[in-house]
């Protein structure tokens, strides 16, 4: 079962985003998308993160802020997999997931983005978003000589989805050109088509606002809309607070490794110990 | 002149069992980033099961099953992604110098067992009588050797028309970004472990098939075949030929195997009897010779890699 979310592009045509609904809700009580329980992870001596607990529901954009070195940026690797947690666990549509590796995260409905974007820098940008489409038969190396045929049908399906993204994300232009060419803000767009070829539930989006030009930032803003109406849910690091303030509709604060403050925008900006956190140099 | 065409043939028929290996080392290498430093064991693993399935029973070496031809090759492939899976799956979780060492590790011990377990392999004086294809051409030399150049050029083709169309692949893709970024490709959905592991085994699987070809073609087949200096030639031919590029390979692999042949006539003509046996190194420091030159000025081989599209992709015109 798929849900399908319809929106326009800039242009005004109509895009389709399809959102796999594995494992889907109940409809009588809001979901739990992600649930952390006491997390850590350890290095060395130091908790880089230290006994984190958060709850995000499905249809959230949550925000995940904090000064440097709060930890946000490990507490993201952790929930994508490219870090495993000391303690702790980590629950994704009711799945633990906490020892999961990275490469199967996706595939279960979660993906991620880089603070520095990482294309694949000699492929064109269709050929990196047509990389990140799950479940592809081509991606089995028999299946190229013995059924050639079904992989060429899928790989054309994937290849109208791609596009589609491709000009969703106002990239359309650029389909062939090799990701080395674009610019940074491009490559942040890049890397959102990416895993949004793989139809994914939670978007963890690492600074998007960083380095990206206030022009190209509201298309990302609109697109991170476009992506919510359609049931995507997203968390988001971000140091940008009037992105923050503009999308999302619950705040996180870290500091010193640990969960601050939880709550609204308005509500998190005023609180007293989120400024001391910034102010006052942290814990 | 029948004589040197028959000659050319066979020469071409070497040239052309080596370009396999050398594909099969371009997918490992060229394609997939790992660095096989053992290809001589694996040409040893498919020339032994193709002599120990294709030969006549004997007293001197086990097997001996007097089958037909392409069941010994087949068996040879299979033997050789054997031994490569289970290479692969203990070293390829691990940081990528650990394959250097196990695969030339592997290597080594494989031809020091084909030496030892002489009840197996005959020990040091091989397997011998190994049934040539087309044998009942033998005398009419010039329609067995092309008879024989055919097959390899056949096989050879279907090696790279199979090539070709895995590197244009969506698995080929997902090599690719491995090689870039393997972190990105990770976060994508793609296990590296996984893809590493199939273009290992079956890289390996094209290697052992050339051991194999060659057990065949000669005849006769010895652990001194196996040495680490096999390893060397199939390397400098991808090198010099175009790593990433399966034409590459071979043209690398007829070009070095010309120049390896041409170095041991010429050595034979210029050298006096006594110092032919100790001349025989100064082919491997031409060979080396040529590697540091081809590095120098031609650093991406002959025909150097070109950007790949998926097939698809390139047909819906993107």
């Amino acid at each position: 079962m798929a849900r399908m979310g319809v929106f326009r592009d800039l242009a005004g045509n109509r895009i389709v985003h399809t959102v796999r609904a594995d494992a889907t809700a109940k409809p009588s009580r809001p979901q739990r998308m992600l649930e952390i329980s006491h997390l850590s992870r350890r290095f060395g001596a130091a908790r880089a993160v230290d006994r984190v607990s958060l709850r995000l529901p499905a249809g959230c954009i949550a925000g995940l802020i904090g000064p440097n070195g709060a930890g946000k940026t490990t507490l993201f690797n952790l929930i994508a997999g490219s870090l495993r947690p000391s303690e702790g666990r980590i629950r994704f549509l009711g799945r633990d997931i906490s020892r999961a590796p990275a490469h199967r995260r996706l595939a279960a409905g979660l993906g991620r983005t880089f603070q520095i974007p990482r294309p694949f820098a000699a492929m064109t940008v269709l050929e990196n978003v047509l990389l990140a489409a799950q479940g592809q038969p081509g991606e089995r190396p028999f299946a190229n000589w013995l059924s050639p045929a079904r992989v060429a049908a899928a790989e054309r399906r994937n290849i109208d989805r791609a596009r589609e993204i491709i000009d969703f994300l106002a990239l359309g232009r650029l389909a062939g050109a090799p990701a080395a060419t674009l610019s940074g803000g491009q490559r942040k767009l890049l890397e959102l088509a990416r895993v949004l070829m793989a139809a994914p539930r939670l978007i963890l989006l690492d600074e998007p606002a960083a380095g990206v030009n206030p022009t190209l930032l509201e298309v990302i803003i609109a697109r991170i809309r476009d992506l919510h109406a359609g049931g995507v849910s997203f968390l988001i690091v971000e140091h940008n607070l009037d992105l923050v303030g503009r999308l999302c509709s619950e705040v996180h604060v870290m500091a010193g490794g640990r969960m601050l403050v939880s709550g609204t925008p308005g509500a998190v900006t005023r609180d007293p110990r989120v400024i001391e956190a910034y102010l006052g140099g942290g814990a | 002149m029948t004589g040197l065409l028959s000659y050319l043939c066979f020469f071409a028929t070497v040239a052309l069992s080596y370009g396999v290996a050398t594909l099969g080392l371009n997918l490992q290498w060229g394609s997939a980033g790992l660095f096989n430093v053992g290809v001589a064991g694996f040409a040893g693993v498919g020339a032994y099961a193709a002599a120990w399935i294709t030969a006549a029973p004997a007293a001197a070496h086990w097997g001996g099953f007097a089958a037909p031809i392409a069941l010994g090759w087949l068996g040879a492939m299979l033997a050789a992604a054997l031994v490569a899976a289970v290479i692969g799956a203990v070293t390829l979780r691990l940081r990528a110098d650990y394959l250097a060492i196990t695969t030339f590790g592997a290597a080594v011990t494989l031809q020091l067992l084909a030496l030892d377990l002489t009840a197996l392999t005959g020990g040091p004086f091989g397997i011998a009588f190994i049934p040539k294809p087309f044998e009942a051409l033998a005398d009419r030399p010039l329609a067995f050797g092309a008879a024989n150049l055919a097959l390899a050029a056949a096989v050879t083709a279907a090696a790279f028309l199979a090539l070709e169309r895995l590197t244009q692949s969506p698995w080929g893709r997902v090599l690719r970004a491995l090689r870039e970024d393997e972190a990105a490709a990770a976060s994508l959905g793609k296990a590296p472990a996984r893809f590493r592991l199939q273009a290992f085994v079956i890289g390996a699987a094209l290697i052992g098939l050339s051991g194999a070809m060659q057990a065949q073609f000669f005849g006769f087949i010895a652990p001194d075949n196996y040495l680490p200096v096999f390893t060397f030639q199939v390397w400098v031919m991808l090198v010099v030929g175009g790593a990433g590029n399966n034409r590459g390979a071979l043209l690398g692999a007829v070009a070095v195997w010309a120049l390896w042949t041409l170095s041991g006539t010429a050595l034979a003509l210029l050298l006096p009897g006594f110092w032919q046996a100790r001349g025989a190194a100064l082919r491997v420091v031409a060979i080396g010779v040529v590697l540091a030159a081809t590095l120098l000025a031609r650093p991406r081989g002959l025909i150097g890699e070109r950007a790949t599209v998926s097939r698809h992709v390139a047909q819906a015109g993107g």
